[in-house]
């Protein structure tokens, strides 16, 4: 959780760094997510691969603003998010390329990757199924007399439409958790737009229904990602309750590599939801004067060393072998059902 | 004295709140209320905070499960019929039961399901769900069919650091007695033998056990000697212990209040086909509920399962071929 620790220590700098920070995490997923097209395309990742192409300043926003004991349930569109929650570039890396020394060990992969023990929960491809999971860790801190604690979800506007997310929300209202949702409208749930996704004018017209506060922001602009997000934890964090925060954008790739997206209303594309976070921080970086070209440079080139770096120790990496997989479903080994009839002893 | 099945399951809560700080129970009316079948009356008085009212969300009642587990709590979840686990069927196959196997990080959660039929209580409150948790990798599923077992079983699945599937019996809840609690227990995942025998096995678990021992008791007045062998665990399935029986006895019936497809007489019958093809004298037969809903009327519904009666004579049968 190095990249962590250095987040909290920005507590009390300047606009400025913490901008240039979220800038470097977004720049470093986005280069990270282009490796990881590559590779797959030269047939090197086994299943799928997601990126979080358009969604990465919604999502460092609010992987800055967690702290060491926060709990975060990132979704398949948060390589920026989980980079700024303290997630070491590598992990990805070893999940993605099934590399036996990763935190799953080729027994899950791609985004289905975490470390729960330590807040960063692991996610299961059902949609809204997070969301609960997140409110136990809420509710077993709260038991636990730990306090100034948040839990952060992110789902998209498919799952919204989940009886998993109905129920969750409800849940954290009921309890009154610190649980920060964010929904990341990027549009599209797989190939399937927002208007056969839900018909309320505005997602956050759901928080009135569950009684709890809703946020909205551009999720194309860094800046008002970063401001609202860090608002709404800090009022989750301090007895606010759930805070629902409504994210629009665009997903500016496939839902995974194999989806050329050509279902994509290119009005959306050419809209103002349509533009690529990464450039709008840019041109706002240049705006600013916070950084000149050869400084944005400079942190791309820093960023694909890094990948570079840490792709080199994956692809020397073991992986997983069958004949040395314990093949046991449960921590109590000892309670293993048996299934050593002749027909199953077959290798 | 006397204890009921039901009060020792509530008894075994009691002990576990009691012993363990890491425990708390969540489930829909089980506060101040204390559950639907009273399994916890009295306990959200006893241990302020820690008995909890759910809303009506199966899913986000297991998941929130789940997050605490992994926060290092151990919850008790009340379903509050079998039958509407199946809302939270999601969180517990698909995030509970692989949550160790992805991550390493243990999920001891227990799940109680009020399963298996009783007079009048129709399609919905009746189900006997054990094989469909059972199917899936990750799980412990327990199906105590006696008030020691409920008791002692109920506290290992507690402490145990993988989900549990506690199947406790709905028709055993206020009918069977003991005379105290217990204060020792046999191992989870050994069966036992309910009643000792030569001449035919009959593998029974949860309430079928007492139809099979009552059958055991009329045949025995024939003079025929039934083994009776109970699961008390169905995932882990004590294999070893159906073939020993087998082995003395050349018989196998298996009975089983769910369904017949798949299922827990289906695993045992083959269990014991593949591995102990030659112990056997006869083919091996199963008797299960009919393949359709639980019928609301008690005419319907005492033909739709399994009793002493049905098998008997498949039992008679059996020792005829």
């Amino acid at each position: 959780m190095l990249q962590a620790v250095e987040s909290r220590e920005s507590v009390g700098s300047t606009l400025r760094d913490d901008y240039l920070k979220a800038y470097r995490f977004m720049v470093l997923s986005r280069i990270l997510d282009e490796k990881l097209a590559s590779l797959y395309r030269g047939g090197k990742i086994h299943g799928g691969v997601f990126l979080g192409k358009g969604q990465e300043a919604l999502s460092v926003a609010l992987g800055l603003a967690l702290q060491k004991g926060d709990v975060y349930a990132p979704l398949i569109r948060d390589g920026a998010g989980r980079l700024a929650f303290g997630e070491p570039i590598i992990d990805a890396l070893r999940t993605y390329l099934g590399s036996a020394l990763g935190p799953m060990r080729g027994r899950d992969g791609n985004v289905h990757r975490g470390r729960p023990r330590e807040g960063y929960l692991a996610m299961i491809s059902h949609l809204g199924a997070m969301i609960s999971v997140v409110n136990g860790t809420l509710m077993a801190k709260r038991f636990k007399k730990i306090t100034g604690v948040v839990g952060a979800a992110v789902i998209g506007e498919g799952g919204t439409s989940t009886g998993a997310f109905h129920e969750a929300v409800n849940q954290a209202a009921v309890e009154k958790l610190p649980l920060v949702l964010v929904i990341a409208n990027n549009q599209y749930a797989y190939s399937t737009p927002s208007s056969r996704q839900f018909a309320c004018s505005n997602l956050t017209n759901k928080a009135v229904g569950y009684g709890i506060t809703a946020h909205h922001v551009d999720g194309t602009d860094l800046l008002a990602c970063l401001n609202t997000l860090s608002a709404a934890v800090k009022q989750a964090r301090e007895g606010g309750g759930p805070q629902m925060v409504v994210a629009k954008l665009l997903r500016l790739c496939g839902h995974g590599e194999h989806d050329d997206a050509h279902y994509i209303d290119p009005r959306l594309k050419n809209s103002p939801i349509g533009r690529d976070c990464i450039k709008v921080a840019e041109d706002y970086l240049l705006q600013q004067t916070w950084a000149d070209e050869g400084a944005i440079q400079q942190i791309r080139q820093d960023a694909a060393q890094k990948i570079d770096d840490a792709l080199t120790i994956v692809q020397r990496e073991p992986t997983p072998d069958p004949f040395r997989e314990n093949w046991c479903a449960l921590a109590s080994r000892h309670l293993s059902d048996s299934f050593e009839g002749p027909g199953n002893n077959v290798q | 004295m006397s204890i009921t099945y039901l009060e020792a399951i509530r008894e075994a809560q009691a002990k576990a709140l009691a012993d363990d700080p890491r425990v708390f129970i969540y489930g829909q009316d089980v506060g101040a209320f204390g559950g639907a079948f009273k399994a916890t009356k009295n306990l959200a008085q006893q241990f302020p905070g820690r008995v909890i009212d759910s809303p009506i969300s199966e899913d986000a009642m297991v998941g929130a499960a789940i997050g605490a587990a992994i926060e290092g709590m151990r919850p008790i979840i009340e379903m509050q019929f079998a039958d509407f686990s199946t809302p939270g069927f999601n969180q517990i196959i698909n995030h509970a039961a692989t949550l160790y196997w992805r991550t390493q990080t243990p999920c001891p959660i227990t799940i109680r399901l009020p399963s298996g039929g009783t007079s009048g209580s129709g399609p919905f409150h009746s189900q006997s769900m054990e094989a469909i948790y059972a199917h899936y990798p990750g799980v412990i599923v327990m199906t105590p069919a006696t008030v020691e077992d409920a008791y002692s079983m109920l506290l290992e699945a507690v402490a145990i650091d993988d989900p549990v599937i506690f199947c406790e019996h709905k028709y055993l809840y206020y009918h069977l007695k003991a005379d105290k609690l217990p204060t020792e227990a046999m191992p989870v995942g050994k069966a036992r033998i309910a009643r000792a025998g030569r001449d035919l096995t009959i593998v029974a678990y949860s309430a079928m056990l007492h139809e099979a021992l009552a059958v055991a008791e009329e045949l025995a007045t024939e003079g025929t000697e039934i083994e009776v062998v109970d699961l008390r665990t169905i995932k882990p399935l004590d294999t070893d212990t159906v073939m020993a029986s087998v082995a003395r006895t050349g018989r196998l019936l298996c009975v089983g209040e769910a369904w017949p497809w798949g299922g827990v007489t289906a695993e045992v019958i083959a269990r014991v086909a593949t591995e102990g093809f030659g112990l056997l004298d006869a083919p091996p037969q199963r008797l299960n509920a009919k393949d359709t809903p639980i019928p609301y009327h008690p005419n319907l519904w005492s033909t739709h399962r399994p009793t002493a009666r049905s098998i008997a004579t498949a039992a008679r049968n059996l020792l005829r071929s």
